[in-house]
Order: structure tokens, then C-alpha cells, then sequence
């Protein structure tokens, strides 16, 4: 199954990637062969068979309700792109 | 002294034949030497390892400290390190100075293990060969017109190099076993859930599990001692005690049951790798091992089934990297849909952007079932061949790679071929089992690996095995030309 | 056309928890930006969700309480969206297999009668921080103090037929998260919120129309008008010849309307599928039978026991059972009361919550403790005051004058019950009125307020009524 132009662009819409004009026929080949790849999977049938989700066969673990975290605003913030007045600031959200 | 393995400069340090501190400038200065050929490194972590061996020195002195006090290693750049950068190989995070450890750092620093620096990576460890990296590929120490395999490259030239006694790892699809593999070094992935992925920079959290890098198998039972265990922090952690890795590795191997799966020796397999791989094999029949065919039918849709499930784990742990908390910012953006567009196009290399797209593509609408669905219910089947081939044998043995190191762009254009590269490994990751490589010979100038897997939790068996064979050879203590 | 209103609710309930559903960061209301987001709260890299037991126990409590079943295996799954107060760029929550599945409870409609709403699921997802728009230089600001509060998302059946049956249903869901003490119910503070599913079709058609999704209610009054404002607004477009769109709507409370959300217009792919950091949530039979024995009486349980101890009306009972706090305040007074069940009724569905409605004060901020009433009712009882001059002690034992008797003491309220004082004021009334006298002899017996109004204004209201009543009777014949 080969992937259109248009398809390369939605996804990467979904997904926040800025992607160029040019670069767009390589992420097109290059995706169609992963999808083409990946594709083989359907020489098998798998009616009767149970997904796995995960390797370990095992329940969640549960945690005690109890606060164990202290405020590290600082030390998170001093990594932050923009701050101001301990908010995280991006341009003007639209609801 | 940078010749020894951990357990001989373990020995030296409790005797006091040898400080920390003169045994990590030792290493501080080959790195110096070396590195720049090698870009196996990409932080040195001087000052800081100077105050940690210092440290362990005076716990030393006391009498104090364990097998790893005073011990320098590297760590992979995927693990958070307090107040050192941690890049994961990538552009995004080059300016991300972490401000937490990871488990796997806290227990090394606990252990009095002394950090000599960050080791490069794939970017985000989305490779096979390193040269994803946004700091450049790692060179092969053994021919540094070859890959050191990805997406642990820097910390296998490390160790291989001499530049440091052991480093950290992670194996998603065989980034631990590959590059060990290609640099002929000893690594082993833990069995999923062993060994805590709390601090460890998310790729696929379903197949990612950290492991050691070093010499030999004697020195990663020491390691994995230290990193393996139940972390409250990580709700995949297995909460289930932990053998002494050590104590098993003089038991005699007479009797042991090694599994050849037929579809690992077919087309696709180098020649000369498969005669290696059966000189290794004969090796262990002459250890008193007794060698089966087996078969693992469903090996041929390992590789599809991880591209679905890899890309599409990976598309969303990777969300985080949005530019509004931490991390690369674009310039100036103009709205929020931009701020996220370009501070992820510019921030992410193309191998990433095409996992984070394939991702995206087969969790979405009408495709989930076709594709994500499908790969999980593959999986279902090809660890169901591994129940089946334990159930006859103890261990699995087969080459870890189809081919030795490949040279440096050979594969970059065409990541399907690249992908397929990992053939051998990626089944494991999927099934969640533990593996290890081991040298096992040489092509040409380029190392070949043994890998041994084993089932679940039965890590102290496969050091074992591969120290036995290690006790009769010396492929392991070989040294590429220039790093003696 | 007589067109008929669906409606379908999603309440959002914040968990009572002491720390965050997937960290040990710290849930209180109010704290300085970001100075309750640890690095699990922001998604900084490396880090992990690990599952608070109790936000498990709060929606099995709630699971229990609506007759649904506890799902023996539920999966957390990972809804993909990017937004700037989502740090990890998905939300954690439930998708496939919710914990809950398959309740219901009762309401009770403006006629009296009782229907049943059905509740599709209940399931566990963490919330998302805050978008702040003012004050940051034509930017927004980020707080992700909120960021992995424990929610309880209630999705109700479509069952709603009306949005007073909407505010009904609301209402008892409200009621019901308190009572289970599982949830604040504080809506100003976002703790409790809806979001609205509503569509019209004509009267009779069994296929549902297209529906909008109403966000952002954060009131029983805006849930009424927002959907009374969608219904009005589908109805008009479909009678004018259009046609309803699927979309998300934003309530707009300053201008009563409803108005598309721009950051929802382009359709959703969320991609979800299960978090591999977590693990299937696995519930024994062993664990619900223990929080079986923790659940309290529950509203329904609470109104018939009211009918039939207390011999009060469903009406009454309804009232008094609408929160936990106001039953257990009825249920003092009548402690204090010695049992004067009905008069106690009267007092706290009457003069109580009217003065604490106008005050706009909560049954826990009454001015007037439960014993205080109570002794006011005893007074009543034994005939210490009338129940007119009983409002009068009320009204200053609201205003911090002291308990009954002390204002009955001081204002000199006690009533007369002297019957020779009492006829000697009806004797001088009847002496000062003459004419009435002689209408009402004559015949025009609504004369006789007249008479009673007199002596008790001559009393300054403190002559007992029954006896004065009787003592006219007898004088006036």
C-alpha cells in the first residue's frame, strides 16, 4: 500500500511535524516502504488469538495515597523555554 | 590498568594497590586521547567523577564500599542525570540539563560507581548503526570506517576502546546485543521489567529495558547486581527477588540444553558469521552442552510486527517533546500550532520524525485495527514460539546480527534494509526476554557475536553460560589496534 | 413539529485523594502556579505514572453505590491530543475497559414521579492544568497544578428528556459523590463539572439526531440554560431548513449562549490505545466486599427512612436528604428536639434554610447550631412561646443574641398562659369593640380573627393561642 502526498501531510499534522514542501516525496517513499514492510503481517491469520498488550504477565501495582512530592518549581522552571511569574507561558490558546 | 576488567580493578582498589582517583584520571585521559576519533563520548563528566572517586576513595580507605566503589563507568545519554546534560542523542534535549536521577544512575551512585560522562546515542535510540545521533556518528574502534552499531554505539566503542571499564545500555530492538556484538564486547538486556526504566528517556516502554556493557560476563554480573530490582517508581517493575548474579557463574554447563533455532541460521546470514557461530556452538558441546534444533516459525514477522509497535509506543512518548517545558523552542513562533511544529520538525531528526509519523499513522482512525491490533496479536504469537522452544531447551543460541559492522552510510538512505538488520534481536524485545552477546570471533578486522537468550527472569543462567565459554576463550580480552 | 430533547451527561468528578491519581504530588485547591506539579505532573522525560490505590477505592465506592458492576480487569489507555495544560501530550484515562460499567440511579421529576437514568460507565483518567489567558502580554500561562488530579469521568444513558430532568440528574450525582465523601462537590472551584450531550428529533422518531457536546458547565443554573439554549437554538436551525453539525460547544455564561470551540473545530483523532507504562487494573471480589462495608446510608436509603421514622412527607424528605450535611443536621435538631420530628422538619426546611439561602451561607456555616434549634423547638413544645413568637427568638439567636431561653429570657417572650391574665384582656377587648360585637353575633363569624388579632396584639403576641381561642369562643357567644 503506497502512501499519498496528502496522507504524509495529515499524519504529520497529527503528530505537530512541521515537514517541507521539499522534503515531502522522501517521507512519502520512505514511509510507503515501512507501511509496505510492516504489511507482511497480514499473510497470518490471527482470528483466534489474544493481543498482548505487554511482555509481563501482571496487575497494576498500587500506590498509597500520600503526598511525597515537595515544590521544585525553581529547579523545573530554571530549564523552561519561557516562564513568568511560575506560569509557562505559549503564544495566546484559543478555545 | 585500563586493560582490566571490574572484577581485577575491583580487587586492586579493596587492596589499596590503586586509588579511584588515579584510576579515573587514567580513563579521563584516554578519553581525551581517543575520543575525538572515536565520538563515542558526548559529555565528559571530569570534575564531577574526580569528587565521586575521591569519594569512594575514602570509603575505600575505611575499608568500606562494594565491588563497584571507586569503579569509573559511562552512562548511555538516555539516562537522567541531576545536573548533567541529557541529550538522548538529540537536538531537542541539547540544552536539557536533567533535574533528577534516573533509578538505574541513583543505584550506580549509591554502588560508589564513579560517572566519567554521557556516551553518544541514536537520537532518542531510533537506530541500528549511530548515526542518528544529532552529534554525529560514533566510530567503530575496530575499524573506524565501520558503525559501531546503534542505538547504544558510543557506549560500546567506549568499552571496547578501553575508554571506560563498562557503561550503561538500553535495548529496545537489540541496542545493547548489536553494538556489543559489532564492537566485541559482552552485553546483556535483562528480562523485561528487571532492571527499573524510571529516569530512562522512553522509546517504546513496552520493549525498552536497560542493561550493562563490558568486557566480559563476569564484570556485567556485577553490574546488573547493582542496576536489577523491584523500583516503587516504575509500575512495570517486577517486584521479585534478585539471585546473586556472581555466585552462579563457576557452575558447571554439563548438560545444558542449547536451542538452534533453524530460521536464525538461513538466508540472510552471512557465510562467515554462521561458521563462527557453529565454532562457538562446538565449543559449548566440548563444555558438555548438548545442542537441538528448534524452531521459532514465526521469527520472519518479528521485524513488521516491532515497526508497529515501536513507532507507534514511540509517536506518543514522544508528545512530551512539545517546546513549552523543557527542551528546544523554535524562533519566534507565531501561533501554538507553530510553536509545536517547528520547535518538533527542527528539534527531531528525520529517522525520528518517520518512527513518530509510521506511529501516528497506525494508531489512527481505521487503521488501529489493521495494524496495531494485528502486531499485538503477532506478538501474542511469536512469544508463544519462545514458550513453546523452552519448554525443550534451556537456552537459545544464534548469531546476533546477520553480518559484522557495516560501514559507516552504507545503510543510512534505506531504512527498511537498516531495519532488517536487527532481525535477530528485535523477537526478544517483543517477547520481553532476557538475552546477552558475547564475542565469538572475528571477520576480517570487524567482531562477531554470540547471542545466548533465555527465558524469563533467568539472567543468572545466562551469565553462566557465557562466562563458561569466556573461561575458554579469549576473543573477549582481544584489543583493537591503536587503543592498547 | 413537536420535537422531543435528548440529553446525555458527563460529569467530571474530582477525587477526593490526598495526592495526584499517577504521583505523590499534592491535589489542595489554591496553591501558587506549578508549585504542585512534580516532574511525573509535567512529563518531564524519564519519568513514570504509578496508580493511587485510593482513587481505585473511590470508584468502586461509586460503582457500588449505582448498582453497576466492578469491572474484574480494566485498562488505562492513552488519548493523544496536544495542548499546551496537557504536558505529556496525552491524557491518561480509561477508554475500552472502564472500571464501572452499567449503573443507574433515580430522580425525581417535577410531577412526583420517579425515573430512572441509566450510567453508561464510570471511569478513572487524570485532569488536565489550566490555560490562564489575562495578564501575560497577549500570551497564555501554563498552570499544571491541576495536572493529574484524580477524575471520576460518570457517563450517563441518553435518558434525559428535559434539562430540568438534566439538572435533576446532576443534582443526585452530586448528592451522591458527597454522601460517598469521595468528591468536594465544589464547583467554583472546578471539583464537579459537566459537560452535555443534546439533540432534538421529532416527537415519536426512535433514531437520535445530531448531537452537540456542551463543555464548560460549571453550575446547576448553567446546565438548565445552556441546554435550554441548544435545544432552542437545533430547533431553529432544523424548522429554518438546516441541519445540525457534530461539534463541541463552548457555554458562554456572561452571554447565555453557546458558541463552537475553535480549538475543537477540526475533527479528533486521540489514537488511543493501552499505556504500556501501566498495567491492567485487576479488582478481587475480596477488595469490593470491603468497600461494600464502608458505604454510607445513601440518599434514597436516608429519604425512606425519613418517611417512615420521622413520618415526614417524600417531599420533606427529599429536602432533607438532598445533602448528607443537612440530614445530619435535621437528625441533630431532632436529638435536641426530643424527637419533635415534624416541628424540626418545619423549622429547618422553612426559617432555617430560608435565612441560610438569603445569607447564602452552607448548612455547616449556620449561625444556628442544631442543638441551639432544638432547644427552640422544645420551648415551642412546652408551650414556653408560640411558634410566631419562635421566629422572632430564631431571628435573634441568628443574629449571635444567645440560645432560646436566654432571648426569651431577656425580650420577655414568655408566653401567658395565665388564663385569668388572658380573660381579663379578652374581657377588655371585647369591652373596646362593641360593633364587631354585634356583627359577629349577628352572624359575620370572620369576625372572629379579628377578636383573636386584638388580644394577641394586646399581649404583645405572648397569650397562648389555644387559649385564647377557647376563651373567646366561650365570650363571644
Amino acid at each position: 500500500m503506497s502512501l499519498q502526498p496528502s496522507d504524509v501531510e495529515k499524519i504529520a499534522h497529527l503528530a505537530r511535524l512541521a515537514v517541507s514542501e521539499q522534503d515531502t516525496p522522501a517521507y512519502v517513499r520512505n514511509l510507503s516502504n515501512i507501511i509496505d514492510l510492516v504489511g507482511q503481517m497480514n499473510a497470518v491469520d490471527t482470528t483466534h488469538v489474544t493481543p498482548m498488550a505487554h511482555p509481563l504477565d501482571m496487575a497494576a501495582r498500587l500506590r498509597p495515597d500520600a503526598v511525597t512530592e515537595i515544590n521544585q518549581r525553581e529547579r523545573f522552571q530554571a530549564i523552561a523555554p519561557e516562564v513568568d511569574a511560575g506560569v509557562y507561558l505559549v503564544p495566546k490558546v484559543i478555545e | 590498568m585500563h586493560t582490566k576488567t571490574i572484577a581485577e580493578l575491583s580487587h586492586a582498589l579493596h587492596k589499596r594497590e590503586i586509588s579511584s582517583v588515579e584510576l579515573t584520571r587514567t580513563f579521563i585521559e584516554r578519553i581525551k586521547r581517543h575520543n575525538g576519533a572515536l565520538n563515542a563520548y558526548v559529555t565528559v563528566t571530569e570534575e564531577q567523577a574526580l569528587a565521586q572517586a575521591r569519594a569512594a576513595d575514602a570509603r575505600l580507605k575505611k575499608g568500606e564500599g562494594g565491588p563497584l566503589t571507586g569503579i569509573p563507568l559511562a552512562q548511555k545519554d538516555i539516562f537522567c542525570t541531576q545536573g548533567v546534560k541529557t541529550t538522548c542523542g538529540s537536538k531537542m534535549l541539547d540544552n536539557f540539563i536533567a533535574p533528577y536521577d534516573a533509578t538505574t544512575v541513583e543505584r550506580f551512585n549509591h554502588a560508589g560507581a564513579v560517572m566519567l560522562g554521557k556516551t553518544n546515542m541514536d537520537e532518542f535510540a531510533m537506530g541500528s548503526s549511530n548515526e542518528t545521533s544529532f552529534y554525529g556518528p560514533v566510530k567503530n574502534p575496530w575499524d573506524l570506517s565501520a558503525v559501531p552499531g546503534g542505538s547504544s554505539g558510543g557506549s560500546a566503542a567506549a568499552v571496547a576502546a578501553r575508554l571506560a571499564p563498562a557503561a550503561t545500555s538500553t535495548d529496545t530492538g537489540g541496542s545493547i546485543r548489536q553494538p556489543a556484538a559489532l564492537c566485541g564486547i559482552t552485553g546483556i538486556k535483562p528480562t523485561y521489567g528487571r532492571v527499573s526504566r524510571y529516569g530512562m528517556i522512553a522509546f517504546a516502554s513496552s520493549l525498552d529495558q536497560g542493561g550493562p556493557m563490558a568486557r566480559t560476563a563476569e564484570d556485567c554480573a556485577l553490574l546488573l547486581q547493582a542496576m536489577a530490582g523491584f523500583d516503587a517508581r516504575d509500575s512495570t517493575s517486577a517486584d521479585r527477588p534478585v539471585p546473586s548474579y556472581s555466585a552462579a557463574l563457576n557452575d558447571s554447563i554439563k548438560g545444558l540444553k542449547i536451542g538452534l533455532p533453524k530460521e536464525y541460521f538461513g538466508a540472510g546470514l552471512d557465510k562467515k558469521m554462521a561458521q563462527l557461530i557453529e565454532a562457538a556452538i562446538k565449543e559449548y558441546e566440548k563444555l558438555g552442552a548438548t545442542v537441538q534444533e528448534i524452531s521459532l516459525p514465526n521469527t520472519h514477522l518479528a521485524v513488521p510486527v516491532y515497526y508497529v509497535i515501536a513507532p507507534a509506543e514511540c509517536s506518543s512518548n514522544l508528545s512530551r517533546f512539545d517546546g513549552v517545558r523543557f527542551g528546544y523552542r523554535c524562533k519566534a513562533p507565531k501561533d501554538l500550532e507553530d510553536l509545536y511544529k517547528r520547535s518538533r520538525g527542527e528539534g527531531f531528526g528525520a529517522e525520528v520524525k518517520r518512527r513518530i509519523m509510521v506511529g501516528t499513522y497506525v494508531l489512527s482512525a481505521g487503521y488501529y485495527d489493521a495494524y496495531y491490533l494485528k502486531a499485538q496479536k503477532l506478538r501474542r504469537l511469536i512469544s508463544d514460539d519462545f514458550k513453546q522452544a523452552f519448554s525443550e531447551v534451556d537456552v537459545i543460541m544464534g548469531p546476533t546480527a546477520p553480518t559484522a559492522a557495516f560501514n559507516l552510510g552504507e545503510k543510512t538512505d534505506d531504512p527498511v534494509t537498516m531495519y532488517l538488520s536487527d532481525i535477530y534481536t528485535i523477537a526478544v524485545n517483543l517477547a520481553g526476554l532476557p538475552a546477552m552477546s558475547i564475542p565469538a570471533g572475528f571477520i576480517g578486522q570487524r567482531p562477531a557475536g554470540l547471542q545466548i537468550i533465555g527465558n524469563y527472569f533467568d539472567e543468572a543462567r545466562l551469565l553462566n553460560v557465557a562466562h563458561q565459554y569466556q573461561k575458554v576463550t579469549d576473543w573477549h580480552s582481544r584489543v583493537p589496534v591503536g587503543f592498547e | 413539529m413537536e420535537w422531543e430533547t435528548v440529553i446525555g451527561l458527563e460529569v467530571h468528578a474530582q477525587l477526593a485523594t490526598q495526592s495526584k491519581i499517577f504521583s505523590g504530588a499534592a491535589t489542595a485547591y489554591g496553591a501558587s502556579p506549578n508549585t504542585q506539579a512534580c516532574a511525573v505532573d509535567l512529563g518531564l522525560p524519564g519519568v513514570l505514572p504509578v496508580l493511587n490505590a485510593e482513587a481505585v477505592r473511590m470508584a468502586v465506592k461509586f460503582g457500588l453505590a449505582i448498582g453497576a458492576t466492578i469491572a474484574p480487569r480494566s485498562v488505562f489507555a492513552r488519548k493523544n491530543y496536544f495542548y499546551p495544560d496537557l504536558p505529556k501530550g496525552y491524557q491518561i484515562s480509561q477508554y475500552e475497559l472502564p472500571v464501572v460499567a452499567k449503573g443507574s440511579i433515580e430522580i425525581e421529576l417535577e410531577d412526583g414521579r420517579v425515573k430512572t437514568i441509566g450510567i453508561t460507565r464510570a471511569h478513572l483518567e487524570e485532569d488536565a492544568g489550566k490555560s490562564l489567558h489575562e495578564d501575560f502580554h497577549g500570551k497564555s500561562g501554563i498552570d499544571l497544578n491541576r495536572a493529574g488530579t484524580p477524575l471520576l469521568e460518570i457517563v450517563s444513558e441518553p435518558d434525559m428528556r428535559s434539562a430540568k430532568e438534566a439538572v435533576a440528574y446532576m443534582k443526585k450525582i452530586h448528592s451522591l459523590v458527597r454522601y460517598l465523601e469521595i468528591c468536594d462537590g465544589n464547583m467554583q472551584e472546578g471539583s464537579f463539572r459537566c459537560d452535555a450531550n443534546v439533540s432534538v428529533r421529532p416527537k415519536g422518531r426512535e433514531k437520535f439526531g445530531t448531537r452537540a457536546e456542551l463543555k464548560n458547565i460549571n453550575s446547576f443554573r448553567f446546565v438548565e440554560k445552556a441546554i435550554n439554549f441548544e435545544v432552542e437554538r437545533q430547533i431553529e436551525l432544523l424548522e429554518s431548513g438546516g441541519s445540525v453539525v457534530q461539534e463541541t460547544r463552548l457555554y458562554d455564561a456572561d452571554k447565555g449562549e453557546t458558541r463552537p470551540m475553535r480549538s475543537k473545530e477540526e475533527a479528533n483523532d486521540y489514537r488511543y490505545f493501552p499505556d504500556p507504562d501501566l498495567l491492567p487494573l485487576e479488582i478481587e471480589g475480596a477488595f469490593i466486599a470491603q468497600v461494600k462495608t464502608t458505604l454510607p446510608e445513601l440518599p434514597d436509603q436516608k429519604k425512606q427512612r425519613f418517611v417512615t421514622d420521622y413520618a415526614l412527607t417524600p417531599y420533606e424528605a427529599g429536602v432533607l436528604t438532598a445533602s448528607r450535611e443537612l440530614a445530619g443536621f435535621y437528625e441533630a435538631v431532632v436529638e435536641a428536639a426530643q424527637g419533635e420530628a415534624k416541628l424540626a422538619a418545619n423549622w429547618v426546611t422553612g426559617d432555617l434554610l430560608g435565612a441560610l439561602n438569603k445569607a447564602g451561607l452552607d448548612i455547616l456555616a449556620s449561625p444556628v447550631s442544631p442543638q441551639a434549634l432544638g432547644g427552640l423547638l422544645l420551648r415551642i413544645k412546652d408551650n414556653t412561646i408560640s411558634g410566631k413568637i419562635a421566629k422572632q427568638v430564631f431571628d435573634a439567636m441568628w443574629h449571635g443574641e444567645g440560645d432560646a431561653d436566654t432571648v426569651i429570657q431577656a425580650k420577655g417572650l414568655r408566653q401567658v398562659t395565665d388564663s385569668g391574665a388572658i380573660e381579663k384582656v379578652v374581657d377588655e377587648v371585647i369591652a373596646r369593640s362593641p360593633q364587631q360585637l354585634e356583627q359577629y353575633r349577628a352572624g359575620k363569624e370572620a369576625l372572629f380573627g379579628y377578636f383573636v388579632g386584638q388580644v394577641m396584639k394586646a399581649s404583645e403576641g405572648k397569650a397562648n393561642p389555644a387559649q385564647v381561642n377557647a376563651l373567646l369562643k366561650e365570650k363571644l357567644k
